[in-house]
């Protein structure tokens, strides 16, 4: 069984429940031990950086440590800005001494050392390189056959790119169609795939946020999608729960699930909808799971 | 004698670890604001208030809503082929006015910096009920019952917690803070 730190975030723990918990349960099936991080701390989301940088990056590099002193070389982060917060934290920390330096003297106050030495990976790329796409194929006992997708990376899935990842792969990735395609689902053209959803101007600038939210609904409805499938709690909860408020602005009807990745994997492998979380969502996506035969037990 | 900097000099030594090209190095080419899914809704596009910095215009600058109004989405960042990073420009700019305490005042980015920072130091997670309620009158009162409306469909769903989740070492989280910001600010 291969082991990995998981750092789960803190919607996983609250609003993104059914993502934890399908999480959990494709890695089981998948021989993955995930070992969460004992007593992990806020990533510092979108928020901390506007207000001071050096205190978001002692944030990440407080769970960095927290990895390192389990003895573990590698940490997963099932939430996109989780993953984009602690990569980029290590790898400024990787990059300049100076700035190890100052963080160490912070951790210290907290009994924590970080030298440097942690790989960061999103739980869809551990999935996707480390795993492999053959290897999950080879798992499917429950295809998800006739169930239309459409695919949303969103934004810090795949921006703002890691070195050694290429240009390709920020502006037109195929690695989640190519996952989703795996398990069987069929994979609608969705132009909307990479463009923003606009989770974290939600509070801050709601007209802004509420007409990205329609563009991107107004994108997957005309694709033809059962469903949107996301790897991020801020899009699932964004897209779901601002869906009638997005339908009462702008006239619209838009009645569309968004699930998490994981949920349809998990399906595939063979777990019933309630061991992956169907059920938790606020536009049900259990009724279109199961005329397509995609979640019968 | 002393130095007045110029105001892009300023903005870039905000950017310590992130950053990108100096913004002098712009070219005005706006795939910035091309590629931007919220341009439509800032005062200026990113493009132009790069503009505005490299003319020195710091007032007009502090006075725009475009840097609350960056979703951190990363396309600017990505595409910008002089390797400028707007999106940290944005984040930086953010740190400058809360830090000057010149804003537009109308705009509720700032204080809910300040709230979601503070939730965090007093817990070590994110709690959406410990910040959320200072801004459920924004929309006014519709506004308010769309809130609660959210809140109860979650709270159902048994997807909001009613106590906040804390760390355990909370004491040595708070130490190390205190070595990089004065804690006493945020209470």
């Amino acid at each position: 069984m291969t082991t990995y730190a998981y750092y789960p975030g803190c919607s996983l723990e609250t609003m993104a429940a059914s993502y934890h918990v399908s999480a959990t349960e494709v890695a089981r099936r998948l021989g993955i031990d995930l070992v969460e991080i004992e007593d992990w701390n806020c990533c510092g989301a979108t928020a901390y950086s506007q207000v001071d940088e050096l205190l978001a990056q002692v944030l990440c590099a407080r769970n960095l440590a927290l990895v390192e002193q389990s003895g573990r070389t590698d940490v997963v982060a099932p939430c996109s800005a989780c993953f984009k917060n602690l990569s980029f934290a290590n790898l400024h920390m990787q990059d300049d001494g100076d700035l190890l330096e100052h963080m160490n003297y912070a951790l210290d106050a907290d009994g924590l050392a970080y030298s440097g030495s942690v790989r960061v990976h999103h739980l869809m790329g551990m999935l996707v390189d480390e795993v492999g796409i053959d290897a999950i194929r080879a798992r499917v006992t429950k295809p998800q056959e006739g169930l239309r997708v459409a695919v949303y990376y969103g934004c810090q899935l795949v921006r703002p790119h890691r070195p050694g990842q290429g240009m390709q792969d920020v502006e037109d990735p195929r690695f989640f169609e190519d996952l989703m395609e795996a398990i069987g689902a069929d994979v609608v053209p969705f132009p909307h795939r990479l463009r923003c959803c606009g989770g974290s101007l939600i509070v801050t600038s709601r007209k802004a946020a509420l007409a990205m939210l329609h563009e991107l609904l107004r994108s997957a409805g005309e694709s033809g999608a059962d469903l949107i499938v996301t790897a991020c709690p801020l899009c699932q909860v964004n897209l779901e729960l601002y869906q009638a408020e997005v339908n009462r602005e702008f006239g619209a009807e838009f009645k569309m699930p968004v699930v998490y990745f994981t949920q349809l994997m998990g399906l595939a492998l063979g777990a019933s909808p309630k061991q992956v979380g169907i059920g938790s969502e606020i536009v049900k996506a259990g009724s279109v799971l199961a005329c397509r035969g995609a979640a019968t037990p | 004698m002393t130095t007045t900097l110029h105001f892009d000099q300023e903005v870039m030594n905000l950017l310590h670890a992130a950053g990108g090209e100096p913004l002098s190095t712009c070219i005005q080419c706006a795939m910035c604001s091309a590629s931007c899914p919220a341009a439509p809704f800032m005062d200026d596009s990113p493009r132009r208030l790069i503009a505005l910095i490299n003319a020195d215009l710091r007032d007009q600058v502090l006075a725009s809503n475009t840097f609350w109004t960056c979703a951190s989405c990363f396309a600017c960042t990505e595409r910008c082929p002089r390797g400028i990073d707007p999106a940290q420009l944005m984040y930086a700019l953010r740190r400058y006015s809360i830090w000057k305490g010149v804003h537009r005042e109308d705009l509720v980015g700032p204080d809910f910096s300040r709230r979601f920072v503070r939730t965090i130091l007093r817990n070590g997670k994110s709690y959406e009920p410990g910040y959320a309620p200072a801004f459920i009158w924004e929309g006014g009162f519709p506004g308010m019952v769309r809130e609660v409306q959210g809140a109860l469909r979650l709270l159902r769903k048994g997807r909001l917690p009613l106590i906040p989740s804390r760390i355990k070492d909370l004491d040595g989280f708070r130490r190390m803070i205190g070595r990089i910001i004065p804690l006493e600010g945020f209470e």
